[in-house]
């Protein structure tokens, strides 16, 4: 603790708190271009500029931690001169396309400009023309409008531990690329999208599919069915000015009718799905001894790549159920069209996701094929979902409250934590407690997995044995974890978990990289809490408990891991490698 | 060799020792000028006449006006400095010197050089004295004798004091006091700490120390490892450009004879002190001079400086607490704990002490690395070390600090050096390099050169240096094409500005030094450029207009037939004329015409 002023007003503060953060305190945000509260500062934009009081040298407020009796000026003259020759340099090396750029109202660098009211370019225009890389069919780079804040890096090297972006070249040359000049669907990246979704411009931008899913829309021929993920619904307010967190499933629901979709269902209600077979699994490993333990998740496609590339010595331990989004789409072109008695060939699967690795998901091995068509044909992220709606002109936040499709709509409150980390275990955890004693919890909650710490570890007792378990988000969390099981597999130790949840975005999905922009710890936090007051507002809290998951075994699929529900529902792994050439 | 203990250091002091001794500078500037050549005639000399004398190859004697050098000692008295000296120089030298005993001698008095009373050679003490590759040669000259002071008395505490009362400050450019360097890094708590040598010296035109690592390795070798006892650390790392491929190879080789000698690796001296020491290459990227920046190119990141604090002093390499000077810092710090910080501190100024090292080039007569006290005025340097210009044009402005530095002009030749007042004229010390302009030289062309090499080293990372010194090259670059508006010039003043103001790191910082100090020096040939279209320098090569002058034309058709673009036209009989519409201003009919006929 110390006290230090920032434009003479007295501020208290916390050891090693930047001068940025404190002046927050004080309702003072100091502009900045490459400072985002996940990365650590880089200094890079030179914007955030603040000088001592009495003396002239400049200091960068994101890098400099405040001092015992600072005295700090955030603005004076030559501040605002500095920081405006300096913004007006960043925009000499920008093209001037906003008007027809993914982040055309929606970018940071566009909005500090518009504040510091530029009207002229008093500078050459020195732009680098670059090719655009669209080889992930994700993710699309296009270095040409990187002011090079380095938050892709970062987060691509230092969050997720990927190292599938870097920068290339120096000086006014200096760009963003995949690694090693090739193309980023070569190279060792996810698609997690963390990227873009921390890109402050429009240099990063996901694939978009909009124009696709308004075609199949008005395609007589078609007939189009949607799935809304989990966190999707307390994210996509914010596209429309409503708080992190607020829970819209039911506008969704109503909105996308209005769209044209002819069933709109939910995949909290196949991530229901996906516990009945996880947690069927883990039965079988840990009770029966039927398979190798931990018991590793694999509802994230990021993740499964970052397996399939980097650790496939854990292949074995990998839940082989499909991800709820694979497991809908595959129902959706089986049990749906058989019970409503539609030819499933005109059957059109999109979902609305918060990530834009599932559109890579899609089309990822033969098992997404399991319907005799692609199961899922079209994902669009949050953010393009948001783009959609203003392009229909409805007005969302008015819309009446309507239901989902029922047969594959309604879910658990288990089902609708998947969104968040820790929610797969806590939810599997609810279903095996049950599948092995036969009984339901009589506290559902799970409150030691929950939270935004990069791993968590605990053990449940269930019948009288110990399970232990990691929940990790974030990838470069993931190597703590592996090698804990590693090691104790080669020193013949007890295992030091039965059960692994990993999850490839910080946060879970609703850190997902296809979510709003804007995501920190703190939004963060509110769209998990709106997931779990979704869960506790629930009749049904568990999986096994949904009538229509019932139904859907009694009717089509029998079992869990019967050969039928084998066939739609579960998948395989195999190594990929890092580097294609 | 068997370890040295400490009694056994002081039985390699050089005695006063009877006989001859004949050193040949053989770093790399000399063998360029062919000393390998000088020093095998003088081995054959010397073998042919039966002279009994040691000949030595020895480092950078500082007179590269006049290399290859060779001095001539007896009884350990300097009888003389022989510059330019080739095969046939040096049979002439030893016949006259040594043979006939006539160091006097008429015949070879061209070649005997008279150095300038002003420099004192406190870090080049030993360069062009002692054999590099030899450590006993170091041992001689009271070789580790500072080292073995600080591990008696054992007390790190004592060797700050001594640095503080030296007044040392570092000599890479930024003049930090050098004590208080080493006592952040010792204040910290850490299972491992740091020492860098930062040898990745890259100023265009400077060399000073290259010629220390290849001149006297030992010296800042021992600096390091005295570093190493103060700080607590026990690894260090040479950083050396890989361009530098004698220093690093003398470097290697004194690591292992150190090592042999007990003065590296496990219980140094027989103490409980131990320090090691490798060597890494720069791969060239001027930036990684930057603390930082070195750092992470030491740790195999790219080569981008991070923000400060964190202070490497306090968390470095590998997140550890480390220490990073410059080669002439370290290589001021045996001498120091040698002979007492009291010593040092009389030499100098009131806040800057002791020396400093100086690349003195451009249009001077006697260019080479000089070593003079804090406090000697620029016209000291100049006129009385570097004998005024060669060409006898008048001296325009002197450059220093290389390309982050700025242009003095010559009425403010009489300041005396420090690092503060070379700051108050715009420009800085620098790591050293000092380049003399005359009338010839455009300021322009100075700023755009110096500024194009910081645009080309920048690493890219901040936006400021990035972007800006593109666009001050850009507007550098029009002004000196004749494109340029009067506006530009503030325009230039404003990026400058918000470059030292807002950019990460010294090199963003200080980019725009040249272009700042000429501006203020200088505005009046930046108007003339802009408004006048006239390079009064005659260096901007797109603002000459050429022409013929026809009673020198002897119309030989030369200029016709060279012109690229048949800018030329006529015959013998009409004569000769220039169109300037045609015209690329590209000076071949300048170049060719012998006549003195174009006019430019």
């Amino acid at each position: 603790m110390g006290k230090a002023i920032i434009n003479d007003i007295p501020v208290e503060f916390e050891d090693g708190m930047t001068i940025l953060d404190a002046a927050k305190r004080v309702q003072v945000n100091i502009p900045t271009l490459c400072k985002h509260p996940d990365v650590a500062a880089s200094g890079a934009c030179g914007i955030c500029i603040v000088k001592v009081k009495g003396t002239r040298k400049m200091i960068r407020s994101c890098c400099t931690p405040i001092e015992e009796g600072m005295n700090i000026i955030t603005h004076d003259t030559e501040l605002v001169a500095t920081r405006r020759t300096v913004l007006e340099l960043i925009l000499s090396n920008h093209p001037n396309d906003c008007l027809k750029c993914g982040r055309n109202n929606n970018c940071e660098l566009q909005n500090m400009v518009a504040d510091f009211g530029i009207r002229e370019e008093n500078f050459k225009k020195v732009v680098r023309e670059l090719p655009i890389d669209r080889s992930t069919k994700t993710i699309i780079l296009e270095p040409s409008k990187c002011i090079k804040c380095g938050r892709c890096v970062t987060v691509c090297q230092e969050t997720q531990n990927v190292w599938a972006l870097s920068f290339l070249e120096r000086g006014v040359e200096t760009r963003i690329s995949a690694a090693g000049d090739i193309k980023l669907g070569e190279s060792p990246c996810v698609r997690c999208g963390q990227c873009s979704a921390h890109c402050p411009t429009g240099a990063i931008f996901e694939h978009d599919d909009t124009i696709k899913v308004w075609e199949v829309l008005q395609d007589p021929d078609k007939h189009c069915v949607v799935q809304i993920a989990p966190s999707v619904r307390v994210a996509v307010g914010e596209g429309f000015g409503m708080k992190p967190g607020t829970n819209l499933t039911k506008k969704l629901y109503a909105l996308l009718r209005r769209l044209g979709f002819k069933a709109v269902f939910d995949t909290n209600f196949s991530a229901d799905v996906t516990i009945m077979e996880e947690a069927t699994e883990f039965v079988q490993r840990f009770v029966y001894k039927k398979g190798p333990l931990p018991l590793i998740t694999t509802c994230c496609p990021s993740w499964v790549d970052f397996m399939e590339k980097f650790h496939t010595d854990m292949i074995e331990h990998f839940s082989s159920a499909k991800s709820p989004q694979e497991i809908m789409g595959a129902l959706a072109k089986t049990y749906y069209p058989e019970t409503r008695k539609i030819d499933p060939s005109k059957v059109v699967v999109v979902s609305i996701m918060p990530c834009t690795a599932k559109k890579y998901e899609i089309s990822r091995s033969q098992d997404m094929f399991a319907s005799g068509y692609q199961d899922t044909d079209l994902v669009l992220t949050t953010r393009e979902l948001i783009r959609m709606i203003k392009q229909a002109g409805i007005d969302f936040e008015n819309l009446p409250d309507e239901d989902p499709d029922h047969l594959m709509g309604d879910y658990s409150g288990a089902g609708t934590i998947f969104g968040t980390t820790g929610g797969v275990m806590e939810a599997a955890l609810r279903t095996a407690y049950h599948f092995i004693t036969k009984e339901n919890l009589k506290d559902v909650e799970f409150m030691d997995v929950r939270g935004l710490e990069g791993v968590k570890e605990t053990s449940v007792t269930i019948q009288g044995s110990k399970v232990n378990i990691a929940v990790a988000h974030g990838l470069s969390n993931v190597e703590y974890v592996l090698n804990k099981v590693r090691q104790a597999k080669e020193n013949n130790e007890p295992l030091p978990y039965h059960f692994i949840e990993v999850m490839a975005c910080p946060g879970g999905c609703i850190g997902g990289g296809g979510q709003p922009y804007g995501v920190s710890n703190e939004v963060r936090a509110a769209r998990a809490q709106g997931l779990y007051e979704d869960d506790e507002a629930s009749v049904t809290r568990c999986s096994h408990d949904n009538p229509f998951v019932k139904k859907l075994y009694a009717e089509y699929l029998g079992a869990p891991l019967s050969e039928k529900a084998h066939h739609l529902l579960h998948t395989k792994y195999k190594p990929r490698p890092e580097y294609k050439r | 060799m068997v370890k040295l203990s400490m009694a056994q250091l002081d039985s390699f002091k050089r005695k006063k020792e009877d006989g001859v001794v004949v050193r040949v500078g053989m770093s790399s500037c000399g063998v360029a000028a062919g000393s390998k050549d000088t020093f095998q005639k003088i081995q054959s000399e010397l073998k042919a006449n039966g002279i009994d004398a040691e000949l030595m190859k020895c480092g950078c004697l500082g007179m590269c006006y006049a290399e290859p050098l060779v001095e001539i000692e007896r009884h350990g008295v300097l009888e003389g400095t022989y510059g330019n000296v080739d095969a046939k120089a040096a049979a002439e030298i030893i016949q006259h010197h040594l043979v006939k005993g006539n160091p006097q001698a008429a015949e070879i008095s061209k070649y005997r050089i008279v150095t300038s009373e002003k420099q004192i050679r406190i870090v080049l003490r030993n360069c062009g004295v002692i054999d590099p590759e030899n450590i006993e040669d170091y041992l001689a000259q009271d070789g580790y004798q500072g080292l073995k002071k600080v591990l008696t008395k054992g007390a790190p505490d004592k060797v700050l004091e001594e640095l503080k009362l030296s007044g040392l400050r570092g000599r890479g450019g930024g003049g930090f006091p050098t004590w208080m360097k080493w006592s952040f890094a010792r204040g910290v708590q850490a299972d491992q700490k740091f020492i860098i040598c930062n040898g990745d010296e890259g100023d265009p035109g400077a060399y000073m120390d290259r010629s220390v690592l290849e001149g006297d390795p030992h010296s800042v070798l021992e600096g390091m490892i005295i570093a190493g006892f103060t700080v607590g650390a026990s690894r260090g790392f040479f950083y050396i450009r890989a361009e530098y491929p004698l220093a690093i190879e003398r470097i290697q080789k004194a690591i292992d004879q150190a090592h042999e000698y007990g003065l590296l690796g496990e219980h140094i001296l027989g103490t409980k002190f131990s320090f090691d020491l490798e060597v890494r290459l720069g791969a060239g990227a001027f930036v990684c001079g930057e603390e930082t920046a070195l750092i992470a190119s030491i740790e195999g990141k790219r080569g981008c400086p991070t923000p400060r604090p964190p202070y490497p002093s306090v968390k470095g390499l590998w997140g550890k607490p480390t220490v990073i000077n410059n080669v002439e810092t370290l290589a001021n710090v045996p001498v120091i704990l040698n002979k007492g910080g009291e010593w040092f501190s009389q030499i100098g100024t009131k806040d800057s002490k002791g020396t400093k090292v100086f690349a003195l080039t451009g249009k001077v007569k006697n260019t080479g690395l000089v070593e003079v006290p804090m406090g000697i005025t620029l016209r000291e340097i100049v006129f009385d070390i570097g004998g005024g210009t060669a060409n006898g044009k008048k001296i325009k402005a002197i450059q220093t600090g290389g390309p982050s530095g700025g242009v003095i002009p010559e009425q403010f030749f009489d300041t005396p050096v420090d690092y503060e007042n070379l700051q108050k004229l715009g420009s800085i010390m620098g790591s050293g390099g000092m380049i003399v302009m005359d009338e010839d030289d455009c300021m322009i062309d100075i700023a755009k050169f110096y500024l194009g090499f910081c645009v080309d080293e920048s690493c890219g990372k901040c936006a400021p240096c990035r972007i800006g010194g593109t666009q001050l090259l850009g507007y550098l670059k029009d002004i000196s094409e004749g494109k340029a508006s009067e506006d530009d010039l503030a325009k230039m003043r404003r990026i400058s500005v918000a470059m030292q103001k807002a950019s990460l790191c010294g090199l963003g910082q200080t980019a725009s030094n040249p272009v700042l100090s000429t501006l203020q020096y200088f505005e009046e040939e930046y108007r003339t450029h802009i408004k006048d279209k006239r390079c009064p320098a005659g260096k901007c090569s797109q603002l000459f207009n050429y022409s013929i002058i026809q009673e020198k034309c002897r119309r030989c058709t030369l200029c016709q037939r060279n012109c690229p673009v048949g800018a030329i036209p006529g015959d013998r009989e009409q004569g000769f004329w220039i169109v300037p519409e045609k015209c690329i201003r590209c000076g071949q009919c300048f170049e060719v015409c012998k006549f003195g006929a174009i006019k430019r």
